[in-house]
Order: structure tokens, then sequence, then C-alpha cells
């Protein structure tokens, strides 16, 4: 049921989004069930993600899980405007414009001014030679700023607050810790108050200690900056400590959503059942 | 000063095709201001690199009538404007200046004359390299895209970067402007302090790069704003203090002399022509060529 | 006056245009053109190549008006061709119908038609010899030839294209671009990427190829066949339909590469698997033992005798027409960068006076260091420089 407008009552709206990589065929596109996980075994098409609709309100924060190759980094990029859907439209703040339709250089001020991105692997989200302050800044230039001061002190404040020690705001990323460049990014990230922050796999890959307290950063964030988030894990314990909705993912479906507590409490598919036990 | 023209060659030398050809190209530029036009660039008997962009668009626009003026780095005598004009009035037969205001058009490389320049005049500018964003991207697609889309984002934030490192914008000659707030160009290695004259100028600025094979031009007022922050604004290079040793004109730009006998700087008016022009005058330094420590 | 400024350009430009002339006047008796053409040959087909121009007399002429400097007489040719109205385009060549004057194979022992050296410096000892030609055994014609070069043969690869096992690359078919009226975009086109490379400076595209097989490349080749012979230039007849005109004859060199690869399948099935695209390393690689290897190749064309030339082209067809990031499968780079007058044209435009620049360069430097200590950057631009993205 696609809309025309977005509903005035979210902050965030994705509707029947559709990412199929391959030229897909009658069999595939008139019978989903014909698919072998994801993938159709007559045209080769993968169906990366199907028919996924999303609803965020203002200042929630809703957590996808999976596997690998469940189509949630997919969804990701195409919440970022990173990949052209095959269908689907994607609405932000009640607007009337679906973003999937906008023309380049539109795209580029959406993702500017109105997203903020956090990547798993802080090379996509960071220019490593440049100096963390100069990262931040990037944000906010791309946003039209042009004052050399206000943005050098909106980054100083940010890194306060991010707990990085002022006195490396000066040196690149490429010098920090893994933690470390996962605060940076998500100074970067929120930068000009994006309404709607992203996060994909942050505290993947990192220590169990350093883990927490990105974490404890984040809910910080999302305490005192009122952003909507989109938080993607493989890890249920992250998605816990996060979303208070979640969706959990697979070949690129949902196959439940709900509460965040409901779903660990009383998971309904087989699978997500698996995911929990998994956990415990 | 009005040359025979040879007769082994072409009026202009490029054939009549090729000609228009290049005046298509430069239509479409002047068009979209500040919008670099690719153009099946032709060898011309000087090098590439050696001016031949701007050569391609005097040989194409000019006519018996013209009044010529070429200089490189402000002078009328130095070797490669001589080398051009031997050129162009060899195949032209047109008449030569070294007054920017009798020209009908000009071909410069570096400068820009210190006297304003005029409605219906023509400046030809050589462009070594024409690409702004070359300086933080070396991919030509990825750089045609980058200006489709106005993504001037990482030119910005190196500017800011080179500001946070240095304390100052690293950019000497060649510093790019907005024109009309939708093309970010290269004004040509212009200095800083020649970058205002493109600003609403009553002249039209054609900018020829022969080895990149682009043409993009400035038709005759159009708004030409050199990058800057707010709180960081577009300074030329100081001529604070300076006056010519010949003509004792200030606030202009300044050839620089080292006088070996007192180890002080002398300096000199880098557009001979208007040099040339006050003295002829009366114009004379005031103090008789004291070299400022 | 402790320093006088530059000035007396007028005198300079024609004192450097005397001094050249006596250069070129120099010794006893002209450089005949006759003898330039047919003992320079391998020259003359340098500048040819280069200038992409066939005319050996203008080559000889170029050279003798410039010292015989190759680079100078490429200039030469290039501005007088831009003077030239260009008037008809001829026939598309067919190598397969050359006249043959050497043909070799790298690839089998045993080719159809046969394998014939021809003019080789291959197995020559470079030992300097202090004699004149005409004093050499066999009194200037070289003696007596044991064999006879094949008049026609037909392509080494003919017989594996036929086995369906060489993998076709692109723009077969399609009207080509001409590079010399219409600039290069990117992606370019292979048409507009063989005509960059055949006008390539020759140094310039052996070493890049050079580099290439050492390691820098994605591939190792094997020459295929390199043919070297006449063909002659046809144009339609602009009033006799069905008819057509010789141009005349020119001799080219053609060189197939041949390079292991995976086979089509194989890569459009790396290419659309998303799994790898989309999670890197973390989805299942797909099983390619099905899919095996084909032969890929390289072409190489170029006006006159030049093995080396024509073998480097070859290769830099075959990088740029394969899947990679490597700096040499980077189409700006390979084929911005090669052309002997844009590459000598810049380079040399260095000698130029840039008071102006540096001026504004020293003015950002004694602002921003008092004592003079900073340094002016340089990135081939006149801008400066600004920190790297």
């Amino acid at each position: 049921m696609n809309n025309i407008t977005g509903n005035p009552a979210f902050a965030l709206e994705l509707n029947e989004l559709t990412v199929r990589y391959g030229p897909g065929c009658p069999s595939c596109g008139e019978s989903p069930e014909s698919l072998d996980r994801n993938r159709c075994p007559v045209c080769g098409s993968v169906w990366a993600v199907r028919g996924v609709s999303l609803r965020a309100r203002e200042g929630e924060t809703l957590g996808i899980v999976g596997e690998s190759g469940s189509g949630k980094s997919t969804l990701m990029r195409a919440l970022h405007l990173d990949e052209a859907p095959t269908s689907g439209a994607y609405f932000l703040d009640g607007g009337e414009e679906n973003l999937f339709g906008v023309s380049p250089r539109r795209r580029r001020y959406i993702r500017d001014s109105l997203l903020g991105m956090v990547y798993q692997n802080p090379y996509l989200g960071l220019r490593m030679f440049f100096s963390s302050g100069a990262n931040v800044a990037e944000k906010l230039i791309a946003a039209g700023s042009r004052n050399v001061r206000g943005m050098t002190e909106r980054a100083e404040y940010l890194f306060r607050y991010m707990e990085i020690p002022f006195s490396r705001v000066k040196e690149p990323p490429r010098n920090f810790s893994g933690g470390m460049q996962q605060r940076v990014q998500i100074a970067k990230a929120v930068a000009n108050n994006p309404p709607v922050l992203l996060l994909d796999e942050v505290t993947t890959g990192l220590d169990l200690s350093v883990q927490a307290r990105v974490l404890d950063l984040i809910k910080r964030v999302q305490r005192e900056f009122g952003v909507t988030m989109i938080v993607v894990s493989h890890d249920l314990a992250v998605v816990r400590l996060l979303a208070d909705r979640t969706a959990v993912m697979r070949d690129g479906v949902i196959i439940e959503q709900g509460l965040t507590d409901r779903i660990l409490e009383d998971p309904r598919h087989v699978y997500t059942q698996t995911l929990v036990n998994s956990m415990l | 000063m009005v040359k025979k023209r040879s007769k082994h060659y072409n009026f202009a030398f490029l054939d009549e095709g090729s000609k228009r050809v290049i005046r298509r190209a430069l239509l479409k530029a002047v068009a979209i201001p500040g919008y670099q036009v690719p153009f099946g660039s032709r060898e011309l008997p000087i090098g590439r690199g050696w001016g031949t962009g701007g050569l391609q668009i005097t040989l194409s626009v000019i006519g018996p009538g013209d009044v010529l003026k070429v200089i490189d780095q402000g002078s009328d005598d130095s070797v490669n404007a001589l080398s051009i004009r031997n050129f162009v009035t060899a195949c032209t037969g047109v008449e030569t200046t070294t007054d920017s205001g009798e020209a009908t058009l000009i071909q410069s490389r570096h400068r820009i004359p210190e006297a304003p320049l005029k409605a219906g005049q023509i400046m030809a500018l050589q462009v070594p390299m024409p690409e702004p964003l070359r300086l933080v991207e070396p991919h030509e697609a990825v750089t045609r895209v980058m200006h489709a889309e106005m993504d001037y984002a990482p030119m910005w934030l190196a500017l800011y970067e080179s500001i946070v490192r240095t304390g100052d914008i690293e950019l000497g000659a060649d510093y790019p402007v907005m024109v009309e707030d939708r093309y970010m160009m290269m004004p040509s290695p212009i200095p800083r302090f020649d970058n205002h004259k493109l600003h609403m100028s009553p002249a039209l600025f054609l900018f020829g790069a022969g080895r990149e094979k682009k043409i993009y031009a400035l038709p005759p007022y159009t708004r030409v704003v050199s990058l800057a922050f707010d709180d960081h604004p577009f300074r030329v290079e100081s001529t604070h203090g300076r006056v010519c040793r010949l003509c004792g004109a200030a606030d202009v730009y300044f050839d620089e002399f080292f006088d070996s006998a007192t180890g002080g700087r002398l300096y000199q008016c880098s557009d001979s022509g208007y040099c040339e022009k006050r003295r002829r005058a009366g114009a004379r330094a005031t103090e008789p060529a004291a070299p400022t420590a | 006056m402790a320093y006088v400024a530059v000035t007396g350009g007028r005198e300079a430009v024609k004192n450097a245009a005397v001094l050249l002339e006596r250069n070129r006047a120099a010794g006893d008796g002209d450089v005949g053109l006759d003898a330039l053409e047919k003992r320079l040959g391998l020259l003359i087909d340098r500048v040819m190549s280069e200038a992409g121009l066939y005319a050996p007399r203008c080559a000889a002429l170029a050279l003798r008006q410039s010292e015989g400097s190759p680079e100078e007489a490429v200039f030469l040719l290039r501005a007088y061709r831009s003077t030239l109205t260009r008037a008809y385009k001829s026939l598309p060549l067919d190598c397969e119908d050359m006249t043959l004057h050497r043909r070799i194979s790298a690839a089998f022992k045993d080719i159809p038609g046969g394998q014939f050296l021809g003019a080789t410096y291959d197995y020559t000892h470079r030992l300097l010899d202090f004699e004149p030609p005409e004093a050499r055994a066999g009194g200037g014609g070289g003696g007596e030839l044991s064999h006879e070069a094949p008049v026609r043969a037909p392509r080494v690869t003919r017989e594996l294209r036929r086995e369906g096992l060489i993998a076709e690359k692109d723009g077969g078919g399609a009207e080509p671009r001409d590079i010399t009226m219409d600039p290069l975009s990117f992606p370019a086109e292979r048409s507009a990427r063989l005509q960059t490379l055949t006008r390539a400076d020759t140094g310039f595209l052996s070493g890049l190829a050079y580099a290439g097989i050492r390691g820098f490349g994605p591939s190792h080749p094997t020459v295929g066949e390199l043919r070297t012979g006449e063909l002659e230039v046809l144009l339609v007849h602009p009033l006799f339909e069905g008819e057509t005109i010789s141009a005349g004859v020119i001799v080219v060199t053609e060189v197939e590469a041949l390079f292991s690869e995976e086979s089509a399948e194989a890569k459009r099935e790396a290419r659309d698997d998303p799994l790898l695209r989309m999670e890197a390393g973390q989805g299942d690689k797909a099983d390619k033992s099905s899919a095996g290897l084909s032969l890929g190749m390289g072409y190489g064309l170029v006006l006159g005798r030049n093995d080396t030339k024509a073998i480097a082209m070859s290769v830099m067809d075959y990088f740029l027409s394969s899947p990679g990031d490597g700096i040499l499968q980077n189409q700006e780079f390979v084929l911005l960068h090669g052309d002997c007058l844009e590459m000598n044209g810049f380079i040399s435009h260095l000698k130029l006076p840039h008071y102006v620049t540096f001026q504004s360069k020293l003015d950002r430097v004694r602002r921003g260091s008092p004592e003079g200590t900073g340094s002016a950057g340089s990135n081939g631009n006149e801008s400066g420089s600004l920190p790297e993205l």
C-alpha cells in the first residue's frame, strides 16, 4: 500500500521497499515463494530486500536484527539514499516527496542535512588523513556553513560531548583507536542535528569494554539530541539496549516486528526464537 | 604595426571548419558562464602548455579589423608573448598594440591589465589547469558529476583544513571563484590581486585550455566571487608600501627584484604596457628607485 | 642599478633562431631527404606513429628541420595536419589482407603460413659498426635471401576464435570515435582508447606495459602474433557507386597478445553476486568451479615498423579492458598522460617565466612564516596545494 505522501505522525516512513540485483524474471517476479532463500533459481537474481515497510515516530529508536546476508545492510544503504531501490517509497517528517525519486542534487542535500550515518567500518565514514575536527566540519560545510570559527567551535563542543580529548581535534582519525574512531563518526553524524540517525553495526568488532562505552554514548545522544534512530545489528544485546521497537529480518523480508521487550520475551517466529535462545 | 601575412597558410592558421568547432564551443561557454565545455582542441605550431588554448580562441575569433595585444606575465615584450604575437600577425596581418585601451582582443597569460577593460573588448586567457576540483579529486569522470550536482563540499573542506593546519588558505595564484553562485571556476593563474577584475566586468572573458581540451567563459557583467569563509575573507597579495621604481604607481601588481648592492628589494609594474603609458604621460617614481628593506 | 629586469625579448627570440639555424647548417653538406626517409626508416616510422599522420616525406622534412628530435618532428607534423581539411574517410582495413614483411608467433611453433622474421634487429649482435654500409659484406645490398616471406596468411588467432576460446572485447563493429575531432570523455569507449594508445609516445607506452607485466598490472601476455606488412588504403569513390579509389599503401605492425582470464560466465557470476558486493567477505562465495578460463586478447596496431610499441599497446589495451582498480587499468591515468605533444609541451612550459604566480606564492609564504622558512606548495597547479582528501 504505497501512499503518495508521508504520514505526519511519523518522522521516518518506509513503504514496501524492494531492492533486487539482477534482471528479474516472470518466475521470481510473480511468485516470491519460488525463491531459494532470496535468490531466484531461474534467472539468478537476488532479492536483497523485499517489501519492507518501517515507521518510526520522532525520537523513537527502531532496531533491525538479522544475520549476514539478511538484507539489513542493503536496507540501511537505501535509507541513506546510497542505493537506488527497485521499488518503494520513503518519506521523512510527513513530507510530500518520495525521497527515492528526487534529483541527485536534492538527494545530496537530504543526505547532508537530514540524515546522519555511522558505519561499522570507520574508513567508510571518515576521511582518515584529515584532522578529526575537519571531519566534523565536513558535515557542516556540506549543509552550507561557511564560518570557520563557528564550525571549529561546534567540533570542539561535540568532541567534549563525545569524550574525545580536546587536544586531538587536529589529529587525523587514522591515529585513533577503533572506539575513538566511532566517537568521531558519531560526532560527525550528529554535527548539524539531523532529525534521523542511521547506525550500522557500530560496535561490531570493538572490545567488549569499548563497546559498552560507545553504547553508553549512543544512549546519551538518543536522550539529549531527540533524534530518531535506526539501529542495525546482528547482536540482539545491542538492539535490546537501544531500540524501542525491533524488526527481525531474514532473506530480505521482515519476519517479525514489535516492541523490543515483547520480541525478546515472547518471540513468535521460529527463527527469532533461535536468535533469542542463542543470545541467552 | 601592421605586418604582411604568410601566403602558405589560411587566415589565422586554422582551417575554417576547425574555427567553427571552436566558436560553437565558445557560444556554449558564454551561454553557461563558468561551465567547462570540452572541445576538439587542435594542435598548433606552439607547444601544448604554452598557450594553445588561448591561442585557439584568438585564432577563432580574430578578424582583419582587430587590434591585438599579447601579454605574458603582464609584459608585452616577454619571449612567449612575442612568439605568440609574431605567430598571430604572421598568419593574420592584424594590427598590434601594447596599450590595453586600444586593443579589441587581448591574449594573456597570468595577468589581467591594470587599466579597467571596456565593453566590446575580448580577453582570451591561457589556462593550464581548468578544473578547480582537480585540487581535491584526480578523476575527470568524478569531477564532472561533482559540477553537475554542485557538490563543492570537498573543496570547501580542503580550504577549511588548510586554515586549521596553517592558519590560512594555502593557495597562491589561480585562486578559484564561484560564478553566478553556480559553477566553481579557475580564473587561470592570475594573481589573487586580479580576481576582482573578473567580477561584473564590461568585457568578455574567454578561457582556453588547449592541452586539457576545455573552453569556458564569463560574459560581460557576470558575478564572480572568490572562495572565502564568512570569518576568513579572501585576501589579495600585499602591495603595501610598494611603488613602481619606474612610474611611481602604487596599488598595482609588482615584479620584484633583488638589489645585490644593498640587499634590498625593488619593485616594478608587472603590467609593462600600463607602466609605459604612465611614463609617456609624465609619471615618475617620486623617490629615485629607493630600495625597501 | 645592480639588476636589470629582463627585457629585449625580441632580440632574444631572434638570436635563438639564428643559433638554431647554425645548428641545422652545421657540418659538411645537407642531410638528403631521401637518405633520411629510407635509411632512418625506424625513426621515420616512430615519428609518423606518434604524430598519427602517415607521411614519410613530411616526417623526413620534420626530422631534418628539428635536428633529429623525434618529439619536435611529431610536433611539426601535428601542427601541419591541423591546417588540412579532412575530405574522406577510408574503408576499414583488414590486416589479414596484409602483404607480409614479417610475421612471428610466440604462442605456436608452427603456424599456418609459417613464421618469417623479416628485417629485424632481434637476432643481430649489437656491435658498433665502424664501416659505412657500402663497405660491408655483400657490397651494401646485403646478399641473397634463402627464403621469401609468405605473401598473405590467416591470423594465428583465427583457429582459436573458431574454437571459441577467445573472449571478444567490446567495441567491435561500432562507428569509431575520432579523438582528434571529439575529445576523450570517460569512461572512454574502446575505439577511443585504441586511437589514443596508437598515437601514444613509444617510451611512455613501453614503460607502462613493462611495469604492468612486472607486477603492477593484472596479467602476463603471450604474443599470439606479430605481423608487419603493407596494406592498401581504399576510399569509397565519391561519384561511382560501388567503386573504390586507392589512396596509397601504408606499412603497419599489428599484435594480438593473449592472456588467460576467467571466462565471461565466471566474471558475470562474480559481478552479479550481490552477496559478494553487499557484505564483502561475509556472504558465501559463489562456487566458480564450473566456470573455467578463457583467453583474453589485447590488440596493438601502429603505423610503420615498431614491434615494441605494438606489443606494449596490445598489453595496455588488455589492461584497460580488464576490470580492476590498478593504476594501469585506470583510463584517465593511462590515456591522458601519454601523448607526445601534451607531455612534452606541459613539461617544457615550466621553462616559461612564472614571475607572477611565484610572487603570489612568495606572498603566501612570507605572510605565513615571517622568517621565510615556509615552503611554497606545488602539485602541478599554479594555485599551490591543498590538503589531500
